[in-house]
């Protein structure tokens, strides 16, 4: 089973070899709450770690989401164009935004685990 | 620093697991578990419970043109019949809008005064220095609770409540009754585009009806996130966003509000404007996608900055985004392709007419 990563700014993203399949987690979804659109980002677009990826927007705010990795966009999932509120429905699992091809394994250290993630909003 | 004032109704909102945030000086529920969307639906189509606690109330006694009250807003007073509202504008001497508000014709010498929560401290100043000598003049928002249930069920929760019919009180009249043994208004206004009430009650028995009001399964709390996009469906300006001292009714789009026949400050400013031609005024439109105008995005028309947007949502009812904003007057002719902009985001939006939603059961 592929083990989950976080960033600090809420970001999820799964590693499988070197296919990474980012979100943002069930915290910021909660916290943005009812999700209204998201800009997915364009197939083969190359983004650096902690760099813009794509856009999300809820009745409340707009917000930038960002690679957890770097790397460059596989696939997306397009369902987000007509459901958003799948990001609240279920944000760590049908909601992934997009799949990339990852360039740097080695970036994961920069990220937490569940429990640190856990810990880090916590304190927030 | 500036402690936030609370509603006698923060421990219900506490208890609702209502998300709190600041509004005009006041802690508020922006929205309550089930979320704004959710809040939206219900009062779209059952009946919505709003906290209004917060909005000020004045109360003047008097001679309505001796006192000087028929000459302070862009509407007659005088004229309003006893148990009848109207709604119009304080402006300053530049014709910039102080405060937009209701006055309640409650009987031949009296009236009460609704406006804004942030503008209410001013507003009872401006006013008071412009009335004569002789009227009575008070603030009574610290003593006034303000529960607003609105919806297309709101008509048979609020008779159901009373023990009385209460469908001959028809759009912008109100009735003076019992309310849990206290005098209450029962006013037949909103902000919300459906058939609604605003119901004014001494302030220490709004938990009470707060209470009462929720015992019935067709009513549910609703938050100022919900109150924002309903208001925004229907094109009705927000004070602090679409209307400010620097912005006049006329540039707002409200000039139907503004009538020439009364003598008020800022008149001959509206005079001067409507004769030498507005250089900006109000353009609704439509987001080709669900992509969410903000307050103070550009407007581009062509090549040309036209503007800037001064309330922007996502309408669930038409399901993309939608924004009103101030642009020159040659941008808001309808069907008038837009861009809205803002950092690197680019909404393509089309000028359209008001309200966006028209299906609301305000006048049923």
């Amino acid at each position: 089973m592929p083990k989950m990563h976080y960033t600090k700014e809420h970001e999820w993203v799964k590693i499988d070899g070197n296919i990474a399949t980012v979100g943002i987690s069930d915290y910021a979804a909660h916290q943005l709450g009812d999700i209204t659109f998201v800009e997915l980002p364009a197939k083969g677009k190359a983004v650096k770690q902690f760099e813009v990826l794509c856009a999300i927007e809820s009745v409340k705010a707009a917000s930038d989401i960002y690679a957890p990795v770097s790397g460059t966009v596989l696939s997306v999932n397009d369902a987000l164009n007509t459901r958003p509120e799948l990001v609240n429905e279920s944000p760590e699992e049908a909601a992934w935004m997009a799949t990339m091809k990852m360039t740097d394994p080695s970036e994961v250290a920069k990220l937490m685990s569940r429990e640190q993630y856990d810990e880090y909003r916590k304190g927030l | 620093m500036e402690l936030l004032r609370e509603t006698p109704l923060i421990g219900r909102h506490r208890e609702q697991k209502a998300l709190l945030a600041p509004f005009g000086g006041w802690n508020m529920p922006i929205q309550y578990e089930g979320g704004i969307l959710a809040e939206h639906r219900w009062c779209r189509e059952k009946a919505a419970l709003f906290d209004i606690c917060h909005m000020g109330e004045f109360l003047y006694r008097g001679d309505i043109v001796g006192g000087g009250l028929e000459d302070l807003f862009t509407f007659s007073v005088a004229s309003i019949p006893e148990g009848r509202s109207r709604y119009g504008f304080l402006l300053n001497e530049h014709g910039g809008v102080i405060d937009d508000l209701i006055v309640f014709r409650l009987a031949r010498d009296e009236a009460m005064i609704v406006v804004n929560a942030a503008t209410a401290a001013n507003d009872f100043g401006v006013i008071g220095t412009r009335l004569k000598a002789g009227a009575q003049f008070s603030d009574i928002s610290n003593a006034t609770g303000k529960l607003d249930p609105q919806g297309p069920l709101s008509r048979d929760v609020v008779t159901d409540l009373l023990g009385r019919n209460i469908s001959s009180i028809p759009y912008f009249r109100f009735i003076t009754t019992d309310i849990l043994g206290s005098k209450a208004i029962v006013s037949r206004t909103g902000y919300t585009g459906e058939l609604g009430y605003e119901i004014f009650l001494p302030l220490e028995k709004t938990v009470d009806l707060w209470d009462k009001l929720l015992k019935d399964p067709r009513i549910k709390p609703a938050g100022l996130g919900a109150r924002d996009l309903l208001r925004l469906e229907v094109g009705y300006s927000l004070y602090g966003n679409d209307l400010d001292e620097t912005i006049t009714p006329l540039e707002a789009g409200l000039g139907g509000f503004v009538n020439f026949d009364s003598e008020f400050i800022g008149k001959d400013a509206l005079l001067r404007q409507r004769s030498t031609g507005l250089k900006r005024t109000k353009v609704s439109f439509r987001v080709g996608s669900r992509r969410s105008p903000r307050h103070n995005y550009e407007i581009w028309s062509g090549d040309r900055n036209a503007g800037i947007t001064t309330s922007g949502g996502f309408s669930p009812m038409l399901g993309c985004g939608i924004g009103i904003g101030l642009v020159s007057p040659d941008a808001t002719t309808v069907g008038t392709e837009l861009d809205i902009r803002h950092e690197n985001i680019r909404m393509p939006a089309t000028a359209c007419e008001l309200p966006f939603y028209r299906g609301g059961s305000v006048r049923k």
